[in-house]
């Protein structure tokens, strides 16, 4: 099989391709150039600064596999950067790596494989892409504590079909012990936990520099409606954050809404962050059919599932969870199987 | 492997391994040495000098080794930027190389007046405009001969003339890198103070290179130290790439008329072919005033970076203006410049052809290329 595998430079990715190639496909290697720099200074002046290429090209070499860096800077910046300011600037709580994956990493490559003659996409992802009578089925990868199923809710038939997750049927461990016994040099590799383009900075920092415009004064009140104060801009709140609110109020006080036409931050206490359910948008199902009934629901990357009724595009809370917002992604599961996906739209309380 | 990249690099010519191997070996003294091994190499040294100043009709005090092509140009400018003379500001044009243009805003930075001047869409510069903004603050003009990404050559003697009438104080530096290989270059009759050349683009070796200072001109070193190459660039110097410097101009002159006459049919023909099979590519240069060995043509529709990467995989080297450190194509400065659309350079891809470049290959290359484009649309 003709397989393009998306190197990141890390371990999992690394080990995907190896595999890959040990199984005897036909093996390329890409890494994508997603962003320049927090500014997204001239290509001459700030480009090349992916040193995380650096290690997937020399996996590459010693793989002995072709090796490509994509250029994909334009898609990032207008499908991920700007979504991810625009979003904070209406109130809502984005996930840009879902939405890299959702914009820019499946839908370019799959839509470019054969352009690349490559067959299928390969990527270093904790989920097992299983296919079953005929249909692919997305599960949650071998290491429950790695799983990435969730980032990968968004994908249905059409895509699953031609991606697969070699890595999902390991545990890191034996990811790290694969790279170990290859002399990979990604196999003690760190993970990298931050939002690429904002690093290892606050995320309100990156907006501050990255779209000054959006931030915007407004008031700070109490959920009874006092005016407790003022802010700089919806942009640095999220929903359910308690530091960092700039007011003193001698008991623990969290953003509990955003109104963005209004700028208004809305605090309350702990309680006051409960919601029963949420509108879902952009829903998709992984085997086709929409799903009515009894599901797992899990809106964090790393969150545990909790139950939940799907009904049409609502989705109701066994039990009030705590700090919801829109832009959230939610994953619905059976068991370990993943059935869909979508996006927060709005909170009931 | 078919390779046509040849303005990125290329492989040496027969001989000149050979003839730098010595300098690595047995006579691998220290130039400035006292010793009979030191002596061996600084004499080999300075015969590669005398042989290359006459190469390029200079003296052989003209002639200040340097590691390539843009260390000449850092030196080139900023040496003369930062030099003694009052004069400061550099005035060059949007389509140089990197070296220049960061040179020249690194010098931005530190308060010196510069100015960037457009160009065509032909890639030509516009001779009165480029004149109009040099003035009595300026100490460097900076114009490309043959430019890397297009082919495109400037009328050098014209713009050095008219600077020279307009501000005859001002020095005019010309990297001409790319040109070494199919152009005439005599230092007297471009009209140049400053001259860019490196050896790996005409098979040379890589990191040996030179910038010709005419006798007289003021230059702050980049690279201080120990004072070698009259004290313009220290360092301890690269005999072997000297040697091979010397031997491989040697050779490129006098394959000069050969080059411009075989090489260029080769070029033409495979680009007659590949537009005859694909007849919406757009050559990014227009005939005139282009060189004998470059073609950027763009492929509409086609993603140039994809396109590249199926020709890697059928065995054809090309490229898309210059890479960058990450390997990804960067968007071309130069067909920017050029008045292309960010989508239209992203579609354009640069052949280049060299000295080593046969018929049959071109035309195995130019099928290939027609098969591909036709599969990606």
């Amino acid at each position: 099989m003709r397989a393009l595998v998306a190197m990141s430079g890390g371990v999992d990715s690394s080990v995907a391709a190896a595999l890959m190639r040990e199984a005897g496909h036909d093996v390329v290697g890409v890494t994508l150039k997603l962003w320049s720099g927090p500014n997204g200074e001239a290509p001459t002046a700030g480009c090349c600064t992916v040193s995380d290429a650096e290690d997937a090209r020399r996996v590459a070499a010693q793989l002995d596999i072709p090796y490509y860096v994509l250029d994909y800077t334009d898609e990032f910046r207008e499908g991920v950067v700007h979504r991810f300011v625009r979003d904070y600037g209406s109130g809502r709580t984005p996930n840009p790596c879902i939405e890299c994956n959702r914009t820019v990493k499946f839908d370019r490559l799959l839509n470019g494989l054969s352009d690349f003659d490559s067959e299928v996409l390969v990527t270093g992802h904790h989920a097992r892409n299983l296919q079953i009578d005929g249909s692919w089925r997305l599960h949650r990868g071998e290491d429950r504590a790695k799983d990435q199923s969730y980032v990968l809710s968004m994908l249905t038939q059409a895509e699953l079909s031609r991606i697969r997750l070699p890595v999902g049927e390991l545990t890191k461990t034996e990811v790290r012990s694969v790279a170990a016994e290859m002399g990979l040099r990604t196999a003690d590799k760190p993970e990298s936990m931050d939002i690429c383009f904002v690093g290892q900075r606050d995320y309100r920092g990156f907006l501050r520099d990255a779209a000054p415009e959006v931030f915007e004064p407004g008031p700070l009140v109490a959920s009874d409606g006092t005016e407790l104060g003022s802010h700089d801009g919806i942009v640095g709140f999220t929903v359910g954050q308690r530091r960092g609110l700039g007011v003193a109020l001698g008991e623990p006080r969290f953003v509990v809404r955003i109104d963005p036409g209004s700028s208004t931050v809305v605090l309350g206490r702990r309680d006051e962050l409960a919601v029963a359910g949420v509108g879902l948008g952009q829903l998709t199902w992984t085997e086709g059919a929409p799903f009515s009934g009894q599901v797992m629901a899990q809106y964090r990357a790393h969150g545990e599932p909790v139950p939940a009724t799907m009904h049409d595009d609502r989705l109701l809370f066994a039990e009030p969870q705590e700090a919801l917002a829109p832009g959230q992604t939610v994953a619905f599961y059976d068991g370990d199987r993943v059935l869909g996906g979508g996006l927060i739209t709005e909170t009931f309380v | 492997m078919i390779y046509l990249d040849h303005a990125a690099t290329t492989p040496v010519r027969p001989g000149v391994w050979e003839a730098m191997r010595p300098y690595a070996d047995d006579v691998f003294g220290n130039s400035s040495g006292v010793h009979e091994v030191s002596r061996r190499a600084k004499n080999a040294l300075e015969e590669a000098r005398e042989k290359i100043a006459v190469a390029i009709g200079a003296g052989p005090r003209e002639i200040v080794f340097t590691s390539g092509g843009t260390e000449s140009d850092n030196l080139a400018i900023k040496g003369a930027s930062l030099s003694s003379v009052p004069r400061r500001g550099v005035v060059t044009v949007a389509t140089e190389h990197e070296a220049v243009l960061e040179a020249t805003d690194f010098l931005r930075r530190l308060g010196v007046p510069t100015s960037v001047v457009g160009v065509d869409r032909h890639g030509q510069v516009d001779l009165p405009s480029l004149v109009d903004v040099v003035d009595a603050n300026t100490a460097v003009v900076s114009v490309m001969h043959l430019n890397n990404e297009t082919g495109v050559i400037q009328d050098i003697a014209g713009i050095t003339s008219a600077i020279e009438e307009h501000e005859p104080d001002v020095l005019v530096h010309s990297d001409a890198v790319q040109a070494f290989s199919s152009a005439e270059i005599d230092v007297d009759d471009l009209g140049v103070d400053l001259l860019t050349i490196t050896a790996h683009k005409f098979g040379g070796p890589k990191g040996a290179g030179l910038l010709y200072v005419r006798e007289g001109t003021a230059l702050e070193p980049v690279l201080h130290g120990g004072g070698q190459e009259l004290g313009r660039r220290s360092g301890t110097h690269d005999v072997a790439g000297a040697v091979g410097l010397a031997t491989a101009m040697e050779a490129a002159i006098s394959d000069r008329s050969r080059f411009r006459s075989q090489v260029g049919q080769i070029r033409d023909d495979f680009e007659k072919r590949v537009l005859a099979a694909i007849p919406d590519a757009v050559v990014n240069t227009p005939e005139t005033a282009r060189s004998s060995h470059h073609l950027n043509v763009r492929f509409p529709g086609v993603r140039n970076e994809t396109l590249l990467m199926r020709l890697d995989r059928a065995g054809v080297a090309a490229s898309a203006g210059s890479a960058c450190q990450s390997g990804a194509s960067e968007v071309s400065h130069v067909l920017e410049a050029m008045g292309l659309s960010l989508g239209e350079a992203r579609e354009s891809v640069r052949f280049s052809f060299g000295w080593n470049s046969t018929a049959d290959e071109a035309m195995d290359a130019a099928t290939i290329v027609i098969d591909l484009i036709e599969e990606l649309r």
